[in-house]
């Protein structure tokens, strides 16, 4: 009997070819604008976002876990990046001590994000709150704390060198696509090559198991929790950095959405199972969609009843598929 | 001759790709018990759902009470006393004694409004029958389980059962609640209603039946009065083979110090003041009564549970067992009682489950795993272990318990641990299965390996043990010599505990 990998892979096949194929319905109906240079780069400037987070969301629900606060985590890291860049730096500067300025930015908005993770970690390695309700209060906190400091208005005016990580391209590349690539290239060996990665999907198999095994649970928990606040922050660096603005309510759908993503590309959500790559191929899929729609003229509303209605098709399909495929294991398995 | 009270004949049953019952035929005549006897996948379940009218065979005779079908229905086979109790026994855990006891027949008769006068009186009518006491009002989720066990069997009574089939009836039970559930079955016995009594622990099976019936691949093998049958008879006809019986013997190894030594060891709630020491080849056996606190210590001596006095030396050198990690370091390790929820990541691939606990060791310098390493490791214990798979990359779910549980030894040994804790090492494992485990913790043992079974199979202690100890609200009662102890010594001391 071939198993759960096999399954998952045949999943991620489908989904990719689904994914082509809305490419190129998009582009037979649009041709003059979905083919073109310019579409190809907006997108790439658009979904590493979304995509970074379905990714920190991923993680937590290898485990069996989920992070609902990292669009919050996000939201905050952006609001400090953004008070340090419009109130500590001083008018006029420029050059290296404005890089210096820029680098302490970003190390600040990225801690911002580990150090929510830890805290999420926290609460649900050493307090033993469900992850769902772990998350959902501190999502509320970071939220507020967002709220409290700008007091509901965004910030905004940042200095032109840090908009250069939002707005330019590296070749033919574009910054956010370049961070996108890095970071999932990352977190991809990271999960399948270290111990902690093994580890995380262990914990998501049989926590019971895993504890038994001597897998330092606590330790393993509170790790993926700063990965993921972490992935948080580096999203708060992108979003600001490409608007110009910081708000503690940015992308507040954000959240719902990457959920679906993650399970989208095959990650279980009840942990053990997933590959950053289908992650990658759900967010491009659900990218092609959106551009499309809205070259088609379609209002937004009917974008968000579009997407679902592909998720929903997806999820349908896969079920199917896999409840096809457990039928012919038992008839295998009789068999022997 | 007495009259037969149901005659099964030439059953054949497939399942798509499977042939699960051929040519078997069984009968039951009246206030028989007789016993069902098999390995796992030897067909003993699916002959009993084709009695009780669950599954419906393609061949055969089913001749019950004088009347003759080719398949039954089950309400037929009810409406025949047909009653199985099955290992889950079927119960409704929130509801009261009383409530489970009344339900059916109050459903059978129709009857919208309940009334409770009536309720308590069909319930204590019913329990009365096989004379026990059992509070009517008592939740049944609460009750231990052999309680809910007679629960269940007073509830058959109600319908009418004249052929009781108990499914593994003893699993759960302790010796003296089997004493009592055979006082029951004997009690059904003289009331003339039969018994069907599937079980693996040939000891019981001795014991009670009168007849047996051996399945062995779907097919009958053996059949006849329990007279003519001994233990390694049935367990010949059950694996096909003769399995051996020969004790483990334990050759001091000439080490000055022992492998593990426990001092004091206390905990407030669970046990108090255990001494022992096990040396380098020994196989040492714990066995008591449930909450005797034995797996409490065995818990305690890997670090999940605390310990508060006491010291433990591995080597002559004292240790810590506070977390796991503690443990595992200084070499010990622990296979646990439940391999599905304790022991395995059944999802995940052989590999994965047999390299977990040393996967920070297969760390290279740069902090990857060494993953060619891993998979040396990993394929050089399949092959010592002989389990079989055909790739390391299959899900452990695909394995068959036996196979399964060599995977945790598997991880265990891949630790070079040199304390092995094994609680119920072949619960659940097939004889055959059970045998080449046995075969391989006695060469672990020859090996230099220091081995502690926990276990409440009496006869694998015997036979694998060489120092035995009996616990007993957390202390050690008794210490007995292996080679100089019969089983019948332990049940007797089991018997007489409190």
């Amino acid at each position: 009997m071939k198993n759960w990998f096999k399954n998952i892979d045949s999943n991620l096949i489908r989904l990719l070819i689904i994914t082509m194929i809305v490419f190129i319905i998009m582009a037979a109906l649009v041709p003059s604008k979905f083919l073109t240079l310019r579409n190809i780069e907006s997108m790439s400037f658009q979904f590493p976002e979304l995509g970074l987070l379905s990714i920190a969301i991923m993680i937590t629900m290898l485990t069996g876990g989920i992070d609902l606060s990292v669009v919050g985590i996000a939201n905050l890291s952006g609001i400090f990046m953004a008070l340090i860049f419009t109130k500590v730096i001083p008018e006029g500067t420029s050059g290296f001590p404005m890089f210096l300025y820029l680098i302490m930015g970003i190390i600040v908005g990225v801690s911002t994000g580990a150090f929510a993770g830890y805290l999420n970690g926290l609460l649900i390695a050493k307090v033993g709150i469900t992850p769902i309700l772990a998350t959902l209060g501190t999502m509320q906190l970071f939220t507020g704390i967002a709220v409290v400091i700008t007091k509901g208005f965004a910030i905004s005016g940042f200095p032109e060198a840090f908009l250069i990580i939002g707005n330019s391209k590296i070749l033919f590349v574009s910054f956010p696509l370049f961070i996108f690539i890095l970071t999932t290239a990352g977190i991809s060996v990271l999960l399948s090559k270290t111990s902690l990665g093994i580890n995380l999907y262990l914990i998501g198999t049989n926590e019971k198991a895993a504890v038994f095994s001597g897998i330092r649970k606590a330790r393993v928990l509170i790790k993926s929790y700063m990965l993921s606040g972490i992935l948080g922050g580096i999203t708060g660096v992108i979003m600001i950095a490409r608007t110009n603005s910081a708000k503690a309510d940015y992308g507040s759908s954000y959240v719902l959405q990457a959920i679906l993503v993650s399970v989208l590309g095959g990650v279980n959500p009840a942990g053990g199972f997933g590959k950053v790559i289908g992650v990658v191929i759900a967010v491009l899929a659900l990218q092609f969609l959106s551009s499309g729609f809205s070259m088609l003229r379609f209002s937004n509303f009917a974008k968000e009843f579009i997407w679902g209605a592909f998720l929903l098709f997806i999820m349908v399909l896969n079920f199917i598929q896999n409840r096809k495929a457990a039928k012919n294991i038992v008839k295998k398995e009789d068999l022997k | 001759m007495e009259e037969e009270l149901i005659v099964v004949e030439n059953i054949e049953k497939s399942f798509p790709g499977v042939r699960a019952l051929s040519d078997v035929s069984i009968s039951l005549k009246k206030a028989e018990i007789r016993c069902l006897a098999g390995e796992n996948g030897s067909g003993k379940s699916t002959l009993i759902k084709v009695i009780s009218g669950i599954y419906k065979p393609e061949k055969g005779l089913i001749t019950i009470e004088g009347e003759q079908y080719k398949s039954l229905h089950p309400i037929e086979a009810i409406r025949h006393g047909v009653q199985v109790i099955y290992q889950d026994l079927s119960l409704f855990p929130n509801l009261t004694v009383a409530e489970n006891l009344a339900l059916n027949s109050y459903l059978g008769n129709n009857k919208k409004l309940l009334k409770w006068k009536d309720v308590k009186k069909i319930a204590s009518s019913a329990l009365s029958k096989i004379n026990v006491e059992i509070d009517l009002n008592g939740i049944v989720g609460s009750l231990t389980v052999a309680d809910k066990q007679l629960v269940a069997i007073s509830r058959a009574l109600l319908n009418n059962a004249k052929i009781v089939i108990m499914d593994e009836p003893t699993t759960a039970l302790t010796q003296k609640e089997v004493d009592s559930l055979f006082k029951i079955i004997l009690n059904l016995k003289e009331m003339g209603i039969s018994t069907l009594f599937v079980s693996h622990k040939l000891r019981e099976v001795i014991e009670i039946s009168e007849e047996i019936t051996i399945l062995r691949n779907g097919r009958k093998v053996a059949e006849g009065s329990i007279d003519q049958f001994d233990e390694p008879k049935i367990v010949y006809h059950m694996t096909g083979r003769e399995v051996g019986t020969e004790r483990y013997k334990y050759v001091p190894r000439g080490d000055k110090l022992p492998v593990l030594t426990v001092q004091h060891y206390s905990s407030d709630t669970h046990f108090e003041d255990v001494n022992f020491d096990i040396h380098s080849g020994e196989i040492i056996g714990i066995t008591g009564l449930l909450g005797s606190g034995r797996t409490e210590l065995a818990l305690s001596l890997f670090g999940i549970h605390q310990h508060d006095s006491g010291k433990v030396l591995v080597e002559g050198k004292e240790v810590s067992t506070n977390t796991i990690n503690d443990a595992v370091n200084s070499g010990i390790a622990y296979v646990p009682e439940d391999r599905l929820s304790e022991g395995l990541f059944l999802q995940q691939s052989i590999a994965r489950n047999t390299y977990v606990s040393i996967l920070d060791r297969l760390q290279n310098k740069l902090g990857f795993v060494d993953f060619p390493k891993a998979d040396i490791t990993v394929e050089t214990w399949i092959d010592n272990l002989s389990i079989a798979t055909p790739s390391k990359e299959n899900p452990v779910s695909s394995l068959s318990g036996g196979n399964q549980q060599r995977v945790v030894l598997a991880r265990w040994l891949a630790t070079d641990a040199k304390i092995l804790i094994l609680n119920g090492p072949t619960v659940g494992v097939d004889i055959g299965s059970k045998e080449d485990i046995h075969n391989k913790l006695r060469e672990l043992a020859r090996s230099g390996l220091a081995i502690l079974i926990i276990s409440d199979d009496i006869p694998e202690i015997v036979q694998n043990c060489n120092r035995i100890f009996v616990m007993h609200k957390g202390q050690i009662v008794e210490r007995l010599e292996g080679s100089r102890t019969h089983e019948n010594e332990i049940v007797a001391i089991l018997k007489k505990l409190k």
